[in-house]
């Protein structure tokens, strides 16, 4: 563990990073592989987009519960703000009076995308500043409540009336550029390459990687200090109020590009939907996956995502052995089951699939066996 | 004056079924220091027992105790599976156990109601229609205050002069030391719970008689509520919880009828759709409380130590 204390020590990459780099490279492969091949409209895409929008999201949460020590439920607020600026901004001019049927729309310029997706992660993390200016000198539960009001707030916001020529009121947003719209089509309309997939595992791939970045560098390991001891990291001249308003304001502006992410897969969004049910989702995931593990936090939302869209669809529906009616299943239960394994994990594996451990740590020497296929085959 | 009172009203009946559910909240944090945020859902769940047990045909004066005798075992239950297990852990995985209890309770009613609103049975007396100067409103409103009042001096003086009320003053004060001094923790929190889950079951007959229906997530904006005002009035106070509750619930109503207030009264013109603000108005309030005066209004002053 000393080793690792000396900061300038230069580590070469040693053979398990350039694994896990090679793994990582296979799975952004594999998906555009099977991109081409499968039909589009199976459920696996649906899974791979979901649950690479929530990987970066449960990542940036995993930046601030997990790496900081800031239990803040603020999630969905930010998420909210980064799918409607993105959709404001992004959608066609031809569209706009279409879609703000009630309203004048008070908007008049039109971004390209990426340029959206990063206005959105702004946007977010300017609230997330003057959110953080009172917020952040609370701690833990009052913290967390108090960020979660927070996203509540912002939820009425968005939805006030008088607010309807920016953000169209209550009413949905659509028709702005969405996942499917990065397919490459040919002259005829016919899809000549399939990009829906490959985009958010791009996007995501990006800022998770930047995130990481963070995470290795001097602030990254200020933010763990902060986590370990407040007092003690004080004492060893880390400016508190300034690291956490960064962790901050950072997990804010990916939690807004993960936002316009979301906008993006769900084609229409709406305030309402952005409830703190989502912020609790996105907690869960980055305890499935391990708080404190980065490759945890997108392993946990992958499986997240499949088993609550995917494979544990069939409980819903009535089954059979042989003539046997299985009891118990119907619409619902699905849920149940989930929410069983959830509490088990919770209270009989609180280290998560990953602990703390990272992927290339699956193949550093330690005995302990791991299993690195479950990425791989997503 | 009349437009006021219809709000007032409401406001104060609201508050009542609100403080019902902040003293399982302040109770709960006072002991174990925990955000009970699965006590939102039990509420809630007292609600869809109700509505099913009347369906089975019993009578009000069986199926009321029932309730609450089921939703004290499932309080009791929920303490001893979910958070018992976890009291060496550190405090974030216990909360987080409590979010997949309420995730878990959600589900559930899910799945059992097929995700459909439910209507709740009418309870003879309370629902009754009465005349209160001018407004008209219903007889639970009028009881609810009074009924809010009664149970929370019984719960004081249990706290103040029973051995049980003694056990917890001395958990909520230090933990360990009272272990050491042969106090029984394991009850004394099942106790809290119990206590909590039964005011919860009766805050609820309250409340979704006024209401009328009952859903998975009805349980979730209450619980918050209510948790808010416990806050507000000081986490671990039961007075504070109550006074709390009272001030949020009228606030909130009052700005539901703001619109109609101001435009009465002829400060503005045209409406300006505050009642989204509603909710959101607990929560700014929670955020000043928490910034202005961090241990609520009657909250004990508490240092850190290193």
């Amino acid at each position: 563990m000393q080793k690792g204390w000396t900061v300038s020590q230069k580590k070469r990459p040693d053979a398990a990073t350039w694994i896990a780099a090679g793994i990582i490279l296979a799975v952004y492969v594999a998906v555009f592989v099977l991109e081409q091949i499968i039909p589009p409209t199976t459920m696996l895409f649906t899974v791979l987009k979901k649950g690479a929008t929530y990987a970066l999201v449960a990542v940036s949460m995993n930046l601030l519960n997990g790496f900081t020590g800031l239990f803040s439920l603020g999630q969905a607020g930010f998420m909210l703000i980064g799918a409607y600026v993105y959709a404001i901004f992004s959608m066609s001019s031809e569209v706009r009076d279409r879609v703000y049927q009630y309203f004048d729309c008070a908007i008049g310029i039109t971004l390209p995308v990426i340029p959206a997706i990063l206005l959105a992660g702004l946007v977010a993390a300017a609230f997330a500043f003057l959110i953080g200016l009172p917020v952040l000198r609370l701690k833990s539960d009052y913290l967390a409540i108090a960020t979660l009001g927070f996203a509540e707030i912002i939820r009425a916001v968005f939805q006030w009336k008088k607010l309807g020529p920016v953000t169209n009121g209550s009413n949905m947003l659509k028709d702005y550029p969405t996942f499917n719209d990065f397919n490459i089509v040919n002259a005829e309309g016919k899809v000549v390459l399939y990009l829906s997939t490959l985009v958010p595992f791009l996007i995501a791939g990006v800022c998770i990687a930047a995130i990481v970045l963070l995470i290795n560098s001097t602030y990254g390991r200020s933010f763990k200090a902060i986590r370990d001891d407040e007092v003690a990291a004080e004492a060893m001249g880390i400016n508190l109020a300034r690291h956490k308003q960064l962790a901050f304001c950072i997990s804010s502006f990916f939690a807004g590009v993960g936002g316009a992410m979301l906008a993006m897969f769900t084609n229409t969004i709406q305030a309402k939907s952005f409830t703190s049910a989502m912020t609790y989702e996105i907690l869960l995931i980055v305890v499935i996956g391990g708080i404190g593990s980065v490759t945890g936090s997108c392993i946990g939302s992958f499986l997240f995502v499949a088993c609550s869209e995917w494979w544990l669809r069939f409980l819903d529906q009535k089954q059979y052995i042989g003539t046997w009616e299985v009891p118990l299943l119907r619409n619902g239960f699905r849920l149940v089951v989930f929410s069983v394994i959830i509490m088990v994990v919770v209270l009989f594996y609180r280290q998560g699939l990953m602990g703390m451990r990272e992927l290339p740590d699956l193949f550093r020497k330690k005995k302990r066996s791991a299993k690195p296929g479950k990425e791989a085959a997503q | 004056m009349s437009t006021v009172l219809p709000y007032l009203l409401s406001g104060i009946s609201v508050g009542g079924q609100y403080a019902l559910i902040a003293i399982g909240y302040t109770m709960v944090y006072g002991i174990l220091r925990l955000i009970n945020f699965a006590h939102g859902d039990v509420f809630m769940v007292a609600g869809i027992l109700m509505v099913y047990l009347n369906a089975t045909g019993l009578p009000l004066y069986v199926t009321l105790p029932l309730t609450m005798v089921i939703t004290v075992i499932i309080g009791f239950l929920i303490e001893r599976v979910a958070y018992k297990p976890l009291r060496n852990a550190p405090r974030m995985s216990i909360m987080i156990s409590a979010i997949g209890v309420s995730y878990f309770l959600q589900n559930m009613v899910l799945y059992v109601t097929g995700g459909l609103n439910k209507v709740y049975p009418t309870i003879p007396w309370i629902s009754q229609s009465v005349n209160v100067f001018g407004a008209t409103t219903r007889m639970v409103t009028l009881i609810t205050p009074v009924l809010t009042l009664i149970l929370v001096v019984l719960l004081v003086l249990l706290i103040n002069h029973t051995k049980v009320g003694m056990a917890m003053r001395a958990v909520s004060k230090d933990f360990e030391t009272s272990q050491l001094m042969g106090v029984k923790i394991n009850s004394v929190i099942s106790t809290t719970f119990v206590i909590g889950s039964f005011l919860a079951a009766v805050g609820s007959i309250l409340y979704f008689t006024n209401y009328n229906t009952v859903i998975q997530t009805s349980g979730a904006m209450p619980g918050l509520k209510a948790f808010v005002a416990a806050v507000f009035g000081g986490i671990g106070s039961i007075p504070g919880a109550v006074v709390g509750a009272f001030i949020i619930g009228i606030c909130e109503n009052l700005i539901k009828g703001l619109d109609l207030i101001l435009l009465k009264a002829g400060v503005i013109r045209q409406t300006l759709d505050l009642t989204t603000f509603s909710d959101a108005f607990t929560f700014a309030l929670l955020i000043v409380i928490l910034i202005v005066k961090p241990t609520g209004l009657f909250g004990e002053k508490t240092t850190d130590k290193v």
